[in-house]
């Protein structure tokens, strides 16, 4: 039932209205509202009730195993949510002045600061509000920088063919062509087919390392050298920093400019599909384009430095100074684990992904990189069972719903056939990974015995499969009874 | 102190699982050239009570201060109920939602949702949400001139009392796409664009973005502007403030044929200041434009037994499946923020968010009213205004914000700095959460900040935590 299908006219949540005001006769006529906007006329507790119901049919890490690749569903603590939401913070207006913002100021300046170091930049702005606006401002940079130099000719993006969607999708929001570059049946990139790419028109190539396909690139350094030498700059796309945490730096692979993903790595929590933030980090030659404005430190004042003393700056991007709420949770997490915690959390992610590949492997499944090691994730193909069955990647996902389980990413890298990519997290316990393996044998199990019952699947959840295509074709996206 | 729950025993088991000697084994596909050999420069682990000190000392710093700071981001009361659930793991740490049967809370929540934001636009359509108000404001500029098949035009109108950094968002973003964007400029009598400047722009455009009410509070003649748009075959692009909608004609009526988008900055709506974010940012539309609309989009369904399920749909225009060739690079939604504003404005109803609009008008009204008694200070614009206002004083405005500040009061925006060509004022915002006695109190402030005893004026040098 919709909140509006509950609501009555003349209902009120009294004790939070204020009194009756008296109509605003001093704003001509034509420009107020005539009409009553359709707002839920309902109890306090209706509300409550209404919205506590709907939120427990959500999965969430805090409730499920959300072994969901190239996301990073770890634990989201607590104690960043409840510090965060102090009334310092909370209630600080965005344009308050810089003396009466020395609180917020100092922790986003310390946050700058470790993100370099901990990737092996110069320099940080936290302004993009996630990874996708993080790729914007990035390949925004790099345009920038080629233009400085009076280069206009370099029109053309490199980017491997199992890239994330965003990838190309924000070089062409910077006037950017793209050009895909195969992967090799290894899961490495093809370094000869990046060869014949590169060229005077090339503006530079975004990378993910470890790759989307879960392994670690073991040529980056060849790579950067080639693309460097060609003129170009490279992009680091930071959604699989997790594996590398406190291990590998981008910036010695040969990096110029990256973006994070706060909600992955930093453990800022992904609320149902945002806030994120994506703040950027740049090695020398991009320092003077970063987007403003940034937290600078000088004689003991933290202040915000802004694109009137940053005259080569990609510009800003957003109303304010990006998610804050979000940059100070992520603060908050690296003050927590620390240095101590930074390559632990590698270690662990990457000890919890080859674990399960290992089981997995043991259990029948198919690897779709047997010969190497897995990163923080790994992919499985079932296209051998999709052929013997007709069970597919689609419904082993529905299945696991049933079983308590959110689904693996599915059907992405687009490159392989009917695969999972599995990302436990290192906040998952032994038991938690074994249970998930028993889970998987037992669907196994079923889809050759009762392939009905996963084709069909999920069973529990308070809704069966969609129709999708009725969703696009009859389109209701507004409640209009 | 992180987050792992491996013992040793568990380490050592699941190595041996794996059939390698040690963690470092692992990572034998990585060059060793490459692998950190320095310690990192970052500090030492802190314990959950060592942190929250630490943070309790940042936000004493920055707490305690009444505000009359406005300017796009704005301070009401958000009732109790709001955050509580908002903070319920259940929306806290779900995913996107793309296991729909996984996360039907969360999605009808978007369809109820995007229902309360068509109509408190008077729009048919609206998105999940976007980053914020600017972006999404970039995000509506960007459509529109996608929309307008009738305009070959790149450039796109705007008027210059359009939240300066709302601009500089949008020209960040449109510019790689070689949108101009061409600035109408306000009379300085009334404090908004009048009808007879845009004779000038008659020629082609894509578009014209008005906001109402506009940067410095005022009220545009919404009507004339939107129909003399349409005339000119531009589509028009309404920037809303939502609170303000509850008392101001929707952007759907404005004109003969209402305004084909609305965008604006969701924060009043149960979001609080929180240094700037996270916010979300709100668009709405005309039926015929959605498949031009960027970001998510919840639609009705059925499952496979004929019962109602809500689900992502028209994902066809996004980066996930189109990649190169999608409407937008956005992924994100601000989907946490959206559960605010939908119980938000669940909770007041069209009856309290009238009354919140009203009240905030009424008490601007109020503090216009004492501080015009008060020597060397000027209304700056004629125009009715909605709950923010430009005040223009002889004496020089850094010293007044100054000693309001050593007397605990953030009294308003600087426009020296945001909007020069406004001269020496202040941009002063009045919410419903300030009592007549703030307003008096206010008042009494600034009179003596006026005066020429206010000279001690000096803040107060802030200690600081160590730095890293």
């Amino acid at each position: 039932m919709l909140i509006f299908e509950k609501s009555q006219p003349g209902r009120q949540a009294k004790a939070i209205y204020l009194k009756a005001q008296s109509a605003a006769t001093d704003i001509p006529a034509n420009l107020l509202r005539t009409t009553k906007p359709k707002l839920p006329e309902t109890s306090e507790l209706q509300v409550v009730r209404h919205y506590t119901n709907l939120s427990k049919k959500n999965f969430s890490i805090d409730g499920n195993f959300y072994p969901l690749g190239s996301c990073t569903m770890k634990y989201n603590p607590r104690a960043a949510h409840r510090l965060a939401m102090l009334e310092g913070f909370l209630h600080h207006h965005p344009l308050s002045p810089e003396s009466a913002s020395q609180g917020f100021l100092s922790c986003l300046y310390e946050l700058q600061q470790m993100l370099a170091e901990v990737t092996g930049m110069k320099a940080t702005s936290l302004t993009p509000m996630a990874g996708a606006q993080g790729e914007f401002a990035g390949m925004a940079m790099i345009r920038a920088y080629h233009q400085a130099r009076g280069d206009a000719a370099r029109t053309e993006v490199l980017i491997p063919d199992a890239a994330h969607g965003t990838n190309p999708a924000s070089a062409v929001m910077c006037g950017y062509e793209v050009k895909e570059i195969p992967t090799k049946a290894d899961g490495d990139i093809d370094l000869e087919a990046l060869k014949i790419a590169l060229g005077p028109q090339t503006a530079g190539i975004m990378l993910t390392n470890p790759s989307t396909l879960g392994v670690f690139e073991r040529s980056i350094k060849e790579m950067a050298r080639l693309v460097h030498e060609a003129g170009g700059l490279l992009y680091y796309d930071g959604a699989n920093l997790n594996a590398i945490l406190g291990k590998v730096r981008p910036g010695d692979m040969g990096f110029d400019v990256l973006h994070f993903n706060l909600h992955k790595t930093f453990a800022t929590p992904h609320g149902g599909g945002g806030p994120g933030a994506g703040p950027v980090a740049v090695g020398k030659r991009l320092v003077p384009f970063l987007p403003t404005p940034f937290v600078a430190y000088e004689n003991g004042r933290y202040y915000w430095s802004e694109q009137s003393t940053n005259l080569q700056s990609v510009g800003r991007f957003g109303a304010f100074m990006g998610n804050a709420g979000v940059l100070l949770r992520a603060y908050i997490y690296m003050r927590m684990i620390g240095k101590e915690g930074m390559a632990e959390v590698a270690n662990m992610a990457t000890l919890n992904a080859n674990y399960l590949q290992a089981k997995l492997a043991k259990a029948g499944f198919k690897l779709a990189y047997p010969e190497r090691q897995a990163t923080h994730e790994f992919i499985i193909t079932l296209s051998d069972q999709a052929k013997a069955f007709g069970v597919t990647a689609k419904d082993y996902a529905k299945r696991l719903l049933d079983y308590g389980i959110h689904a693996p990413t599915i059907y992405f890298p687009l490159l392989v056939p009917e695969c999972l990519l599995i990302e436990p997290t290192e906040t998952e316990s032994k038991e938690e990974l074994d249970r998930f393996v028993e889970v998987m044998c037992q669907i196994k199990q079923e889809a050759q015995t009762n392939p009905e019952l996963v084709k069909t699947a999920p069973h529990t959840m308070p809704v069966r499969r969609l129709d999708d295509v009725k969703a696009a074709k009859d389109l209701d996206v507004v409640f209009l009874g | 102190m992180s987050f792992v729950p491996h013992t040793k025993t568990d380490i050592k088991a699941m190595l041996q699982a794996i059939g390698v000697e040690d963690l470092q084994a692992l990572f034998a596909e990585i060059p060793d050239n490459l692998k950190i050999t320095n310690e990192l420069q970052v500090p030492a682990a802190l314990n959950e009570l060592e942190v929250s000190q630490l943070m309790s000392e940042r936000a004493k710093l920055d707490a305690g201060y009444q505000s009359y700071l406005g300017a796009g981001a704005y301070e009401h009361h958000i009732p109790a109920a709001v955050w509580e659930l908002v903070s319920r793991g259940e929306f806290y740490t779900a995913y996107t939602p793309y296991q729909a049967e996984a996360s039907q809370g969360g999605l009808q929540l978007i369809y109820e949702y995007q229902t309360m934001m068509a109509s408190l636009t008077g729009l048919e359509v609206s998105n999940a949400s976007l980053y914020d108000g600017a972006n999404a404001l970039a995000e509506a500029i960007l459509m529109a001139v996608r929309a307008n098949k009738k305009s070959k035009s790149n450039k796109v109108l705007v008027l210059g009392s359009l939240h300066p950094f709302y601009k500089t968002t949008a020209q960040t973003v449109t510019s790689l796409q070689n949108i101009e964007l061409v600035e109408v400029p306000i009379d300085f009598e009334s404090g908004r664009v009048e009808l007879a400047k845009l004779a000038q722009y008659t020629n082609e455009a894509a578009a014209l973005v008005i906001q109402q009410p506009n940067f410095f509070g005022c009220l545009e003649t919404v009507d004339e502007l939107t129909d003399w748009a349409h005339q000119q075959g531009l589509l028009v692009i309404a920037v809303v403030n939502p609170t303000s909608l509850a008392l101001l004609k929707e952007p759907g009526r404005w004109g003969q044929l209402g305004a084909d988008i609305a965008c604006g900055e969701g924060q009043p709506l149960g979001v609080p200041l929180s240094s700037g974010g996270p916010y979300f940012g709100f668009l709405t539309c005309k039926k015929v434009l959605i498949r031009e609309m960027p970001g998510r989009i919840v639609g009705r369904t059925v499952d496979q037994e004929g019962k109602q399920g809500f689900t992502l749909t028209l994902q066809a225009r996004e980066q996930h499946i189109r990649r190169a060739k999608a409407k937008s690079n956005v992924c994100t939604n601000q989907g946490l923020l959206v559960v605010a504003a939908t119980i938000y404005m669940s909770l007041l109803g069209p009856e309290g968010l009238k009354r919140v609009a009203l009240a905030s008008h009424h008490q601007t009204k109020q503090l216009v009213e004492g501080l015009l008694k008060l020597p060397g200070v000027k209304q700056a614009f004629q125009a009715p205004f909605f709950h923010e206002v430009v005040m223009k004083f002889e004496k020089p405005v850094a010293e007044i914000l100054s000693y309001c500040q050593t007397e605990g009061i953030l009294a308003g925006v600087n426009l020296n700095v945001l909007k020069p060509e406004c001269g020496n004022a202040l941009l002063i915002c009045v919410t419903e959460t300030k009592t007549m006695a703030d307003i008096e109190h206010y008042i009494q402030v600034m009179k003596h900040a006026l005066s020429d005893h206010s000279q001690r004026s000096k803040i107060v040098e802030n200690g600081l935590g160590a730095k890293v």
